[in-house]
């Protein structure tokens, strides 16, 4: 008997695997010595910008799209977001979303263009309409492509020659990634989001610590949020370097797919969900690398420099250059310190802003206009600032509109937009102007992103709203202390 | 795609940690549909300080970037391949890329090569000192040299193989269709589609 156990106990540690693996198992078309893995691709999103050479190659190649109806088109990088129903004014803008349509005509691709009440930004319309799905691999030419992982799909952001290769043969050729959890354990303290878990990561393991490897997100603080919160934490992975991000698919995931457009349903829903819990990452599974972070330290975060890593919590002061742990650190911080007109020591708190952006794929869904629009209930933002919602997708907004979170919004001041990407990359006309200061609850704060010669600081949707209030970087606590 | 064996060519020192591909080139010149034309664009906001490195008359003519770590941040953009090559680069040395960056080089021809934090800041040195200095990359041998002054590189030894030969990635694996038609006929009917 105690032979026949210390067998079996031999035997079953082989076959530990993670949810990265798992799902990168399930894919596998073609395996070869020397030879990155060719794997299936099961869902592709096109938008106008990183498409239109890749359509032109397939035309030069005389390729067909292979999948089309594994590939989803929709406008949202460069279209407006005033005066929708009218013909684009920036003619070059203008003709990469024509083009867009003819390639999509020609090569029979569903697109969701302006107009349609399914368009929107690429990442909030894939879920919403439950075509992310758990165990699947999503790709699109856009790096906020792991905001899919949330459902535990395997998601990442391609370059236009991948792109041009999905269209082609629904495959990619890839090197298998490295996997690392991000463990949150504890319970998150109250006023502290998703957004400001992220961000935490960011500053801790910093904008390359992610570099080769997919993240997953685990521990009880990230069990607790909701779909939309798991998205915001996946969508910026990429902001570590990372790949992709996955959260465990669980009964959280199951009843926000449950009854969506593409869901499955009947037999294949139940087969579906067999199959999803089977994902899970092993019970001593090996990853590569760990990381743990206490929930119960979390605080407001905002970033003050340059790139999502320079961030701090809300209460912190701007860092000082002397205090750098290396030479390269120090010029990144002085060279921030410059773009961003900051002084080492000034209160966080005491940054004043222009303008605050309250939208994008990391906060642009419905919970996210909630959560500003209960801080902004009855109240006005502070004059000479200027606060733009830009729902991520039209139902987003028109979701929004029906709970009447537009009127809070117009009632403070705010302007209330069409949706797509808008400011948070400031390719169509809402941008900052040279000198301006944002508080934005976008994903990137690089030099000149929201604008040329702009200056960002990442926030979380609460602390959008109390900054539009206030005029400087400040928390939705702040606003009771104030009053 | 053309392949890459060896080059030798004139480099600039970027003396910068965390280039994002905001920076190579901004999202305004991203409304284009053609795949050439994007040498105005390459690093815009920081071209129109006559102090950038790129603008400075010893560096006139440079085909290799040595840049500090982390670069290519942020968006998967492709253009920014394209923007460094339309402007004549055939090679960015850095002790760090990031991971999307560096698979649209490979897709591109543009060699992403990575060596050491003190190899970038002796080549840093070197250049400053003596901007007309040649700087050899044989990617055979996967070695940078500048004067007396050799090192190692690391690229994916499959990115290596495919850019001294330089083959098309489609091309490859349109030759294993019948895995991939076997692979979907198994695919189970719960997977979504827009069909």
């Amino acid at each position: 008997m105690a032979l026949e156990s210390l067998t079996a106990v031999e035997v079953a540690p082989l076959t530990m695997l993670t949810m990265a693996e798992k799902v990168w198992a399930d894919h596998i078309v073609h395996q070869g010595d020397g030879e990155p893995d060719l794997l299936y691709i099961d869902l592709h999103l096109i938008h106008e910008v990183t498409s239109p050479q890749a359509f032109d190659g397939l035309r030069t190649a005389g390729r067909p799209v292979r999948r089309p109806d594994l590939t989803v088109a929709t406008e949202d990088h460069n279209i407006p977001t005033i005066d929708v129903d009218k013909p684009i004014a920036d003619p070059v803008s203008r003709i990469q979303v024509e083009t867009l349509r003819k390639n999509c005509d020609e090569f029979g691709v569903r697109l969701y263009p302006l107009g349609d009440i399914e368009q929107g930004i690429v990442h909030v319309v894939g879920p919403q309409m439950g075509l992310t799905q758990p165990g699947m691999t999503i790709v699109c030419g856009d790096s906020h492509t792991s905001t899919h992982g949330a459902f535990g799909a395997l998601a990442f952001g391609i370059g236009t020659s991948e792109v041009e290769h999905v269209l082609a043969t629904q495959t990619l050729p890839l090197k298998p990634f490295k996997t690392m959890a991000i463990n949150i354990d504890g319970e998150l303290p109250a006023g502290v989001t998703a957004k400001d878990i992220i961000l935490a990561v960011i500053s801790k393991i910093g904008t390359g610590g992610g570099q080769g490897y997919v993240l997953e997100y685990r521990g009880s603080a990230i069990q607790s949020l909701s779909m939309e919160g798991r998205m915001t934490i996946c969508n910026m992975s990429i902001e570590a370097g990372a790949r992709a991000g996955m959260v465990a698919p669980d009964q959280t995931t199951f009843e926000y797919i449950k009854g969506r457009p593409h869901a499955p349903e009947g037999q294949d829903w139940d087969d579906a969900v067999v199959y999803w819990e089977s994902l899970t990452t092993d019970p001593g599974a090996q990853f590569d690398a760990e990381v743990h972070i206490d929930a119960a330290t979390l605080s407001p975060y905002v970033t003050w420099g340059t790139n999502p890593g320079q961030g701090l919590p809300l209460s912190s002061v701007v860092p000082d250059p002397a205090q750098a742990h290396s030479g390269e650190e120090r010029m990144a911080i002085e060279q921030a310190l410059a773009y961003m007109d900051l002084t080492p020591g000034t209160p966080l708190r005491d940054i004043r802003v222009d303008t605050v952006f309250l939208g994008s794929c990391t906060n642009g869904r419905i919970e996210d206009l909630r959560a500003a629009a209960s801080v902004l209930r009855g109240k006005h933002i502070a004059s000479g600032v200027r606060l733009l919602v830009v729902p991520g997708s039209t139902r987003v907004r028109l979701q929004a509109e029906s709970e009447g979170l537009h009127q809070i919004f117009l009632d403070a001041g705010a302007e209330w937009r069409g949706a797509g990407c808008s400011m948070c990359l400031a390719m169509n006309p809402d941008k900052l102007a040279p000198g301006e200061r944002s508080a934005s609850t976008s994903n990137r704060n690089f030099e000149g992103r929201q604008g040329p010669g702009g200056r960002t600081h990442l926030v979380s949707p609460e602390v959008a709203a109390a900054t539009a209030i206030i005029g400087t970087l400040s928390a939705p606590a702040d606003l009771e202390v104030a009053s | 795609m053309e392949s890459f064996v060896t080059h030798t060519g004139t480099a600039a020192p970027l003396r910068r940690s965390n280039v994002d591909t905001d920076q190579i080139i901004p999202a305004e010149y991203l409304k284009r549909i053609t795949r050439h034309g994007f040498e105005d664009a390459l690093f815009a906001s920081w071209r129109n300080d006559p102090e950038f490195v790129l603008n400075l008359p010893q560096y006139q003519g440079v085909s290799v970037l040595v840049a500090g770590s982390d670069f290519g941040t942020g968006s998967s953009r492709e253009h920014a391949v394209w923007a460094l090559q339309d402007f004549g680069f055939k090679a960015v040395l850095s002790s760090r890329f990031a991971d999307i960056f560096r698979g649209n080089s490979g897709k591109g021809g543009l060699l992403a090569a990575q060596i050491s934090q003190e190899d970038i800041e002796f080549i840093w040195g070197v250049i400053e000192t003596n901007p007309q200095i040649p700087v050899t990359i044989d990617l055979e041998a996967k070695t940078v040299s500048v004067g007396d002054f050799t090192c190692e590189f690391e690229v994916d030894d499959y990115v290596r193989w495919r850019l001294l030969r330089g083959l098309d990635d489609i091309g490859l694996t349109m030759q294993h269709q019948s895995d991939i038609d076997l692979y979907e006929s198994a695919r189970p009917s719960f997977k979504p589609s827009v069909r």
